[in-house]
């Protein structure tokens, strides 16, 4: 079935995998990568990829800390990328009213 | 992965179960409830044949103490029966837990689980810690209205991190709490009502919503 889309929505959104990823982040505070990727079901590199692209919209910010000696990532969604979001999530609601 | 015609409302269930699965620990099986009141109410019937009263009769702390103290037989036995009750319910809530994790293919030990235990903990152990000190102030009485209270406060605590129900049953504990507050002397059927009874009708109200 193929479906109009409304011009309105994100087309970073238009991937599953950086819409889930922006769904994880929306409500955890910081996300560290093999949560992620457990919750996703996707491969180390295909994460990868999806995250530095949400880094480059700067929809989602990258923490760069030390666990003792190990070096631990986390993940969280910045303000421009909550907006982002939900704006996403309004364009789908109106769409779903105009049907 | 890339889908230029990404249905809105698949996109819609797929942002729903993400925020549900990444923040809540969906799991808890109704059927573990239902078990853990069981026990509750065995080890409740254990009680009242050991203290040999009826259940509507009131309790005379005068019978369990001695010389100002509590009998050492009655604590042990105490002991022995609110510890095997909490033994099972424990056992038998992590076996039906892990079941159902490994259905909703979620970690029994991931983010979601440690923050729901962290937060059902901190009220809990302080109410034990507290039921203690209510022990040695020798104020039988009141243990369990305290346990019946901070239990429905872990609760309500704990109810951000799994099912949203978790705080009814919480709100109810506390109530029962209150109520019992003011009838000591009661303590055993009030405990048996809030650790058996709602556990079993809760168990089984969450058994059908969630895993039928």
């Amino acid at each position: 079935m193929s479906l109009p889309l409304s011009d309105n929505f994100n087309k970073a959104f238009e991937s599953k995998a950086r819409l889930g990823i922006m769904s994880v982040l929306m409500v955890n505070d910081l996300v560290d990568f093999s949560t992620l990727k457990d919750l996703l079901q996707l491969t180390d590199g295909n994460l990868a990829s999806h995250i530095r692209a949400l880094e480059d919209l700067q929809y989602v910010t990258v923490n760069k800390q030390f666990v003792g000696r190990k070096p631990n990532t986390t993940y969280s969604v910045s303000e421009l990328g909550k907006k982002a979001f939900n704006d996403h999530l309004n364009a789908l609601e109106n769409f779903l009213k105009s049907r | 992965m890339e889908n230029k015609n990404y249905n809105p409302l698949d996109q819609l269930s797929d942002i729903r179960q993400l925020m549900e699965r990444s923040s809540r620990f969906i799991s808890l099986s109704g059927l573990s409830g239902v078990f853990a009141g069981i026990y509750a109410i065995i080890g409740a019937g254990a009680a009242y044949w050991y203290l040999r009263i009826n259940i509507s009769s009131r309790v005379r702390y005068d019978y369990i103490i001695e010389n100002g103290g509590i009998k050492i037989d009655f604590l042990a036995f105490f002991i022995l029966d609110a510890g095997s009750v909490l033994l099972l319910a424990l056992l038998t809530g992590i076996y039906l837990t892990t079941k159902a994790a490994k259905k909703n293919k979620q970690s029994i030990w991931d983010k979601t689980a440690q923050k729901l235990l962290i937060n059902m903990a901190i009220p809990l152990i302080t109410g034990g810690v507290f039921c203690l000190a209510i022990l040695t102030h020798h104020l039988y009485g009141l243990i369990a209205p305290a346990m019946l209270l901070f239990y429905g406060l872990a609760l309500v605590n704990a109810s951000k991190y799994t099912h949203g129900d978790v705080r009814q049953l919480g709100i109810c504990e506390i109530v029962l709490g209150l109520l019992s507050s003011f009838f000591i002397g009661y303590g055993l059927l009030f405990w048996t009502i809030g650790f058996g009874v709602l556990h079993i009708i809760y168990g089984i109200v969450m058994y059908y919503k969630y895993e039928k």
